[in-house]
């Protein structure tokens, strides 16, 4: 069963949002992403610094069948891209709420979350589309 | 019915199967008023006896001749057995190996070829091949862009003595993607690393550096790659195979060597066959292979733990990436590559050190001979395999008036480079001997009017 | 099972096939140390026997036309004859230097400029140019020429190409290299081209179609007329990828269709070798108002022979695509290909190639198997869909994949095109005999009795092939690309 957490932020290409302490937003792709992709083998993820403007595509996901883009859920500005993944795509199929996390974005505002999708919306958009 | 099987008995059981009266009934969805009845510009079919008689005939009407010209395609001598295997049907008439356990022999040939190429050029890692060096070079331009850390530039600075109809070609290809080559300054037959400080380099991706370079010129390398490297770009070397069997290979270039080396294929076992089909290579630094063109074969083990070979990567390429591949290309020349990998066996490392020092004192032979002849002279050295001569009179007739005499003297450089003056590019591969030397100085003494000793 | 050792595992120092290279090392004491290599290069030390026998045991691990019946959806795997290659290897072929003057390569001209005549009644265009080096370089060539066109009546808004969903990927990729945006349109539920959608995307920035017909969907699309009508009208152009010629050869002609330019993969309809995956040859055709715009060089026919016709010759040329003028040895075997078949031969292709696919499918439709597209008539190729096998035993198209392998058959296409689920796509060419096939249909029906009695055994397959499954994902995790078995150099 493909697991939805109840405390994250959700879009339609099937990627995760979590708030930090400091403003900052944690981006990745959901569990049910990771299924669809299969095992990954590379990660492609931006620079720090890199500002991106929602929907930009901002990093690619790898396996040895397809290779998806990654979209910005927000605008923002890159503050740190996830270190493990250059050498450990597969955290990303592991634990993709966790572990797997891509990148940490500093969104340009915070009213944006609000139009993201929360766990309920998401789980209907998953059981839609079966 | 040439190359069809079908008995009149298959035939009718297989319409009979299909439930239609004739084959022409199978084409009725297409609607009526797009159909024809023949191809009337074809003309009739022929027997494989008249067929030979004909090729023959149109093999002998081509002319012969000594060949001293080069200008991106050499006359090497070729194995007979390299051919011999190429063209076995298990290799000739197999495709590309997307069913790997059926296609182990052409993976592991491609994994040897990524090897050995890998290992000429001192980098670490090699695609399968692209079609030709002019591609290769366009290929590289494009993928130096994509990976440049001066990320808006779509510049890419080029020795003025690179091939320049790979120029031409390689213009064509990147007009769409509004990528643009400058020309480095030169002086002397090649680029003019003194002049370096006039350029913007902030301004470029990348420079490419011919080696050795369109004249056989060899350039300053060493100092380019570091003066390109300390402005962060990326260096792509365009080199000749054989040459690297003496030269310094682009993985040794300046402090850090080049980052991306690429070059036409030809001179490792493939015909000169009027240009084609010759292969290009390309390899690259580890960190840059995501951004390599063309497929790629790699090591892996199968279920029992048993090494094997299967193309990997393939989410760059066209048939997932679809608009955002690395490249539309869909094939490698996988048949040359072939060639070539057979070619570089029998050679081994040092038979291939010597056909290119053979190349180079036969060029010097050559050159000393023309030069002897009261106003030929070279324009500099030192050179590779091939060296620029200035001669009293324009080349073009010159050239023609050698044909004539059944010697292909070099190349008319006076059109590309001007300032070059009356300029002939000749080349000298291992295959000319000492009384193919004489032929050409005595034949050039007589279009030049002049009295020699024999 | 078969295996082999590496060319480098082989190799001795000091081993060589000493009679391929110069007795001596020539003096090279002019040269500075500066310029010069200081190792030399890694390649294997073997004698030549060592090498022709690792090449020939390499080979047969191989499946190849010439071994197997290899019926690849699209890539048109017919027996490519001998004697083209024979004939294209003489001597008097292979000698030929690229730059030399035209008045020495006669016979190679002249053979060209009949290859180029007969292609342009092969497509009813009005001009062809044989430079491109692939399909992909054809289709290349193909919207470079487009825009050029829309470019040269001051059109420059045009950057759109127009590709349905099922097409090959290589055309939204061209479109990129271009500098055009591919727009994707979808497929109706029988296989044409949904014209509704069609009509919304066109407008001004249309630049091309780009279509194959019949379509990698195995089906002639009927309505071409009207498609043509559309993008034209809208002041776009059509593009024909000419992947799948093998199945109108002589039956319909590509310009009668209403398409301005044309490739054509002579590697599939006009028997080249496949080689491994390649040299290729993607010639273009195009009508009379891209003319101007095609690659260079062409060979023109003057008075007293035969010429290469350049940049000075065709002042609105797209350009060069290659060092030189492209595949030229792969030309010639399509040229005598051409010459053996004539025109009664070429129409025979395309109506034995689409009976025996014909037959295919019904065959394999009789046996259970669920045809993707069953109210349609097949081209010279078909879709089966496992979709249902694979939900009712797990057995997916890729496992009935390997265990063709298993039985002497090379796979189908799979997952081509992205459509259909668990597709296999069949193309079984003109060459094949009729016992050929129904040992094709045995083969499947066994494999699919397997994956209801014992799926778990399918999935071992293959058994018999000199590797089995592979791990893909360790290939890509874990590059390894090139032979480490030693350092490289030593400083």
């Amino acid at each position: 069963m493909t697991q939805v957490p109840q405390n994250l932020k959700y879009t339609e290409d099937h990627e995760w949002v979590r708030t930090e302490a400091d403003g900052s937003v944690i981006i990745g792709v959901t569990d049910h992403a990771q299924h669809q992709l299969g095992e990954l083998v590379y990660v492609e993820l931006p620079d720090a610094g890199r500002k991106v403007a929602r929907g930009d595509a901002m990093a690619v996901v790898e396996s040895t069948k397809a290779a998806s883009d990654v979209y910005a859920p927000l605008a923002g500005v890159v503050v740190e891209a996830n270190p493990a993944l250059a050498s450990q795509p597969e955290l990303v199929n592991n634990d993709p709420y966790g572990e797997g996390w891509l990148l940490r974005l500093r969104p340009d505002s915070a009213t944006d979350l609000a139009a993201l999708k929360d766990s309920t919306a998401y789980t209907q958009l998953l059981a839609a589309g079966d | 019915m040439p190359f069809i099987p079908h008995t009149d008995d298959d035939l009718a059981a297989m319409l009979q199967t299909i439930g239609v009266a004739d084959i022409d009934t199978l084409f009725d969805e297409i609607p009526a008023a797009l159909r024809v009845s023949g191809l009337p510009g074809v003309p009739p079919g022929m027997s494989e006896a008249a067929v030979t008689r004909l090729m023959h005939g149109r093999a002998a009407r081509n002319t012969d001749s000594l060949c001293f010209l080069g200008a991106g395609a050499y006359e090497h001598h070729i194995p007979a057995a390299v051919w011999e295997l190429a063209t076995r049907g298990e290799f000739y008439s197999a495709y590309t190996p997307y069913q790997a356990e059926a296609s182990q022999g052409t993976l592991q040939l491609i994994y040897e070829y990524q090897s050995m190429l890998a290992g000429l050029v001192d980098l670490d890692v090699s695609n399968a091949s692209l079609y030709d060096g002019a591609t290769a070079f366009a290929e590289a331009c494009l993928m130096a862009v994509r990976a440049s850390r001066n990320r808006d530039s779509r510049r890419v600075l080029v020795a003025r003595y690179l091939h320049p109809l790979w120029r031409k070609a390689a213009e064509t290809l990147l007009t769409g993607q509004a990528v643009e080559l400058v020309e480095l300054p030169s002086a002397d037959g090649r680029t003019d690393a003194g002049a370096l400080a006039t350029l913007d380099a902030q301004d470029f991706a990348a420079v490419c550096l011919p080696w050795p370079n369109f004249l056989g010129g060899l350039e300053p390398v060493d100092e380019l790659t570091d003066w390109a490297h300390s402005h962060n770009l990326l260096v792509i070397a365009v080199c000749n195979p054989v040459a690297l069997g003496l030269l310094k290979p682009p993985g040794k270039w300046g402090a850090q060597g080049a980052d991306i080396a690429c070059g036409e294929g030809q001179p490792l076992g493939i015909p000169l066959a009027s240009g084609g089909p010759y292969f290009g290579f390309m390899a690259c630094r580890q960190a840059l292979v995501r951004q390599m063109p063309g497929r790629i074969v790699g090591q892996t083990l199968d279920i029992e733990g048993r090494r094997g070979f299967t193309l990997t990567l393939q989410a760059r390429e066209q048939h997932i990436r679809r608009s955002k591949a690395t490249s539309n290309i869909c094939t490698n020349q996988g048949l040359m590559v072939t060639a070539a990998t057979i070619h570089m066996s029998l050679l081994g490392s040092e038979g291939l050190r010597r056909v290119a020092a053979q190349c180079h004192a036969n060029t010097r032979s050559l050159v000393g001979a023309l030069t002897s002849l009261d106003g030929v002279a070279l324009y500099f050295a030192p050179y590779f395999h091939e060296a620029v001569l200035q001669l009293p009179r324009p080349v073009a007739p010159m050239l023609a008036e050698l044909a004539a005499a059944g010697i292909l003297g070099g190349y008319d450089l006076s059109a590309d480079f001007p300032e070059l003056g009356q300029g002939l590019l000749v080349c000298a591969t291992e295959l000319r001997t000492a009384e193919d030397i004489e032929a050409y100085r005595l034949a050039l003494a007589g279009a030049l009017g002049m009295a020699v000793a024999a | 099972m078969k295996r082999e050792e590496l060319i480098f595992e082989q190799s001795r120092p000091g081993r060589r096939a000493s009679t391929h290279a110069p007795a001596t090392l020539a003096a090279i004491d002019d040269l500075p140390a500066a310029v010069l290599r200081e190792t030399p290069p890694p390649l294997p030390e073997v004698s030549e026997l060592q090498v022709v026998r690792h090449f020939t045991r390499l080979s047969q691990l191989n499946f190849s036309i010439d071994t197997h019946f290899y019926p690849l959806g699209s890539c048109t795997m017919k027996y490519n004859p001998r004697v083209s290659n024979t004939l294209a290897m003489l001597p008097g072929f292979l000698a030929r230097h690229p730059l030399e003057p035209d008045n020495h390569a006669q016979g190679v001209l002249e053979s060209l400029y009949e290859l180029q005549e007969m292609l342009k009644a092969a497509t009813g265009m009005s001009g062809v140019s044989l430079t491109p080096m692939a399909g992909a370089q054809g289709e290349f060539a193909g919207i470079a020429m487009i825009r050029a066109w829309h470019l040269s009546r001051g059109d420059t808004q045009r950057t759109q190409v127009i590709v349905p969903d099922a097409a090959h990927g290589t055309n939204p990729a061209t479109a990129t290299m271009c500098g055009c945006e591919a727009i994707e349109i979808p497929t109706g539920p029988d296989g044409d081209v949904d014209l509704d959608a069609l009509r919304q995307v066109v407008g001004p920035k249309t630049a091309a179609i780009m279509l194959t017909n019949p379509s990698t969907l195995g089906v002639f699309e009927r309505r071409i007329s009207e498609i043509a009508e559309i993008v034209h009208a809208a002041g776009g152009l059509l593009y024909y990828d000419g992947a799948n010629l093998n199945a109108i050869l002589g039956r319909t002609l590509p310009a009668g269709m209403g398409f301005d330019v044309v490739h054509i993969n002579l590697h599939k309809t006009f028997s080249t070798p496949h080689g491994g995956g390649g040299p290729g040859a993607g010639i273009v055709a195009v009508n009379a108002r891209l003319e101007p715009f095609l690659p260079i060089p062409i060979v023109g026919k003057r008075e007293g022979g035969h010429v290469w016709l350049t940049e000075a010759d065709r002042p609105q040329t797209i350009g060069r695509l290659s060092g030189f003028m492209g595949n030229t040895g792969i030309l010639l075997r399509a040229y005598v290909y051409m010459r053996l078949l004539g025109a009664e031969g070429m129409r025979r292709v395309s109506g034995y190639a689409t009976l025996n696919a014909n037959y295919l499918c019904v065959r394999l439709a009789a046996a259970g198997f669920t045809i993707a597209y069953p109210r349609r008539r097949a081209s010279h190729e078909f879709i089966i869909s496992l979709k249902d096998i694979a939900r009712d035993t797990g057995a997916t198209a890729m496992d009935f994949a390997k265990a063709l392998l298993d039985r002497g058959f090379h796979a189908p296409t799979t997952y081509f095109p992205l459509l259909v689920p668990e597709c296999l796509l069949i193309e079984p060419t003109e060459t094949e005999t009729r016992q050929e096939l129904d040992a094709f249909v045995q083969a499947l029906s066994e494999i699919r009795d397997l994956a209801i009695r014992d799926v778990g055994e399918l999935k071992r397959a293959p058994q018999t092939t000199p590797v089995r499954r592979l791990d893909d994902v360790r290939a890509a995790r874990q590059l390894d690309l090139t032979w480490q078995g030693k350092p490289r150099t030593v400083n």
